[in-house]
């Protein structure tokens, strides 16, 4: 123990210098955030006049954490959002089980009948304007990611394909897509389309909203889809081609497999941006999860605790993307330990 | 009876002309062994049967089916592909897939055969080519040899009635080479049609029924394998053969 610190931490004087700097900033830091976000903090209470000790107000976010994760989705509805999640929760579950039978049929039906059904629970409850907090930010993103991987990959094939029509469009679209950002999507959607659409035709701002963002983020997907695509050596085409199995069979069979295996970090990485550039939906007057943090600061009985507030929305997208960066190095892990060599 | 028939078929890649005007008969069960220098379209040649490649002039049938010049009739080329099996250099196992896995893919998914008849095909196969004990491996745990024949195996799963080689043996550590051409010499005693591009002259001897000499494009000259290799009759044959030999 001593001898690792002696090499590692004191080797030269430079070394020492700077390890004794870092120490000294961390024994000044740590206890003041401790102590400001712990030790001094105020817990309980129901107003700003229960934040008296000079320390973080967690109290704002117990009275407000509802509004934080449910937006202004009326209260004796909630069940509905609890539920939909719960059976989202539950059915990719299932969706995870290798060795259940109809697993095929739970993937597909995850990603095209659960949607509707839970829109149409949601919608229930009540209209999509109403719809906020992390509920929101889940939904865009979820709907993002369904959407943006099996269209990545149909634009990818497209994109490496030879009619020239279909190789076109798909270049086209990814370039036209990525090209522009996601903000001035998402202002084209709100503002520009419905000027487009005849008198009285009136599309869902969140639906305008989630076509914005999977368009946008399926070009993503195609170029990262497209990058294992070419590392797949032209033999494996080849001897696909020579056992007689279809472009599509070769393509599900033995290219893709291999070629997703290959971006599985990429992926991942588009899907944790996915998660963030949810928040850019405040600028056309929706409120995810951050935006109704943001929102609740200029509530006169709260101001002045921007900084919970943004800790708290901080720490929820944090956890929520890092949940997903274990879960890809997991899936990364398994795969290069069955030996399997691509 | 003749199985596969080409006439006057012409490839070029840009400039560069690959098969020349090639005319060829080979008759049912016959093997036949293709030799050249690098270049010379021996395997553009049988990459044309398959159709791996697409041919520009001239007409070749393969068992009754044929294909004109820059033909691409998906059903045709399909129903070609399954009765026409091939052998690669690189042996292009489909690396995440197990050696079983790699067997049976093409029965089940090409001729819907049930998995447990496939898996039973795929072990007699695996047998054959003397490795059944390697079957829950991955192609990255194989020796380059093992690979090969368990490519061999894969290709004899959907029963072709015609085998092609392309340079089987180039790729492989010189003392894996004999297990491979063990595995090709049993199956030329089983009457399925070969074609085989190869430099291994001894393989020739022992099974080829006739040897075809390539150079720039054209089959320059054709004969059984004793002849050729003791008189070659061209000028070009015999440079070939004193560099390789």
């Amino acid at each position: 123990m001593l001898k690792w610190i002696r090499k590692n931490l004191f080797a030269t004087v430079l070394d020492s210098l700077v390890t004794l700097t870092i120490v000294a900033l961390l024994a000044w830091l740590v206890p003041k955030i401790l102590g400001w976000a712990l030790f001094d903090a105020n817990f309980v209470g129901v107003t700003r006049e229960d934040c008296k000790s000079g320390g973080a107000c967690w109290v704002f976010i117990g009275q407000r954490w509802r509004q934080f994760i449910y937006g202004f989705y009326p209260e004796d509805q909630l069940w509905r959002v609890n539920l939909s999640f719960a059976v989202l929760i539950a059915w990719s579950g299932l969706a995870l089980v290798r060795s259940f039978r109809w697993r095929k049929y739970v993937v597909l039906s995850l990603v095209t009948v659960f949607p509707l059904l839970a829109f149409a629970l949601l919608l229930g409850g009540a209209p999509t304007a109403k719809w906020g907090g992390l509920m929101l930010t889940l939904i865009i993103a979820l709907v993002g990611i369904a959407f943006s991987l099996p269209a990545g990959i149909l634009l990818a094939l497209g994109r490496r394909s030879n009619p020239p029509i279909i190789k076109g469009l798909c270049v086209a679209f990814i370039e036209l897509w990525r090209g522009v950002p996601l903000i001035s999507v998402l202002f084209m959607a709100s503002v520009m389309l419905p000027l487009t659409l005849p008198e009285g035709v009136n599309f869902d701002k969140l639906l305008r909203a989630l076509v914005g963002v999977s368009l946008f983020s399926s070009a993503y997907m195609a170029e990262v889809v497209r990058g294992g695509l070419q590392a797949i050596p032209k033999g494996q085409f080849e001897a696909a081609h020579a056992l007689a199995l279809s472009y599509w069979q070769a393509q599900r069979l033995i290219i893709l497999p291999q070629a997703l295996r290959h971006v599985i970090p990429g992926i991942v990485n588009s899907f944790i941006s996915l998660v963030k550039d949810t928040t850019l939906v405040l600028i056309i007057g929706m409120f995810d999860l951050l935006g109704i943090v943001q929102a609740t600061l200029t509530d006169p009985a709260w101001l002045g605790y921007a900084t919970e507030g943004y800790l708290f929305a901080g720490a929820i997208f944090w956890i929520l993307c890092f949940t997903m960066s274990r879960a890809s190095a997991r899936l990364e892990h398994r795969l290069a330990h069955s030996g399997r060599t691509a | 009876m003749s199985i596969i028939s080409l006439e006057r078929v012409t490839k070029s890649f840009g400039e560069f002309k690959a098969l020349n005007a090639v005319s060829l008969t080979v008759a049912k069960g016959e093997r036949i062994v293709l030799c050249g220098p690098s270049g010379s379209g021996k395997s553009t040649l049988i990459r044309c049967l398959n159709r791996l490649e697409t041919h520009e002039e001239g007409t070749i049938s393969i068992d009754g089916i044929v294909f004109g010049p820059s033909a691409d009739d998906r059903k045709k080329i399909d129903a070609v592909r399954r009765d026409v099996g091939m052998v690669f250099q690189q042996f292009n196992l489909f690396p995440h897939l197990t050696v079983l896995e790699n067997l049976c893919l093409a029965p089940m998914h090409v001729k819907k055969v049930a998995r447990g008849e496939a898996e039973k095909l795929a072990m007699g196969y695996l047998e054959r080519v003397r490795i059944p004990d390697q079957a829950a491996k991955f192609p990255g745990q194989l020796s380059g040899g093992q690979q090969q024949r368990v490519a061999i195996a894969r290709s004899l799963c959907m029963s072709p009635r015609i085998l092609l080689f392309d340079e089987p043996t180039s790729a492989l550590d010189p003392e894996m080479v004999k297990e491979v051409l063990d595995v090709m010499v049993e199956l030329a005693g089983t009457g399925v049609t070969m074609l085989v591009v190869t430099h291994e002259m001894a393989f020739a001897r022992t099974v080829a029924d006739r040897v075809l000499f390539m150079d720039k494009g054209e089959i320059v000259e054709e004969g059984a394998p004793a002849a050729f290799f003791e008189a070659p009759k061209t000028v070009r044959a015999k440079q070939f053969l004193d560099q390789i030999l």
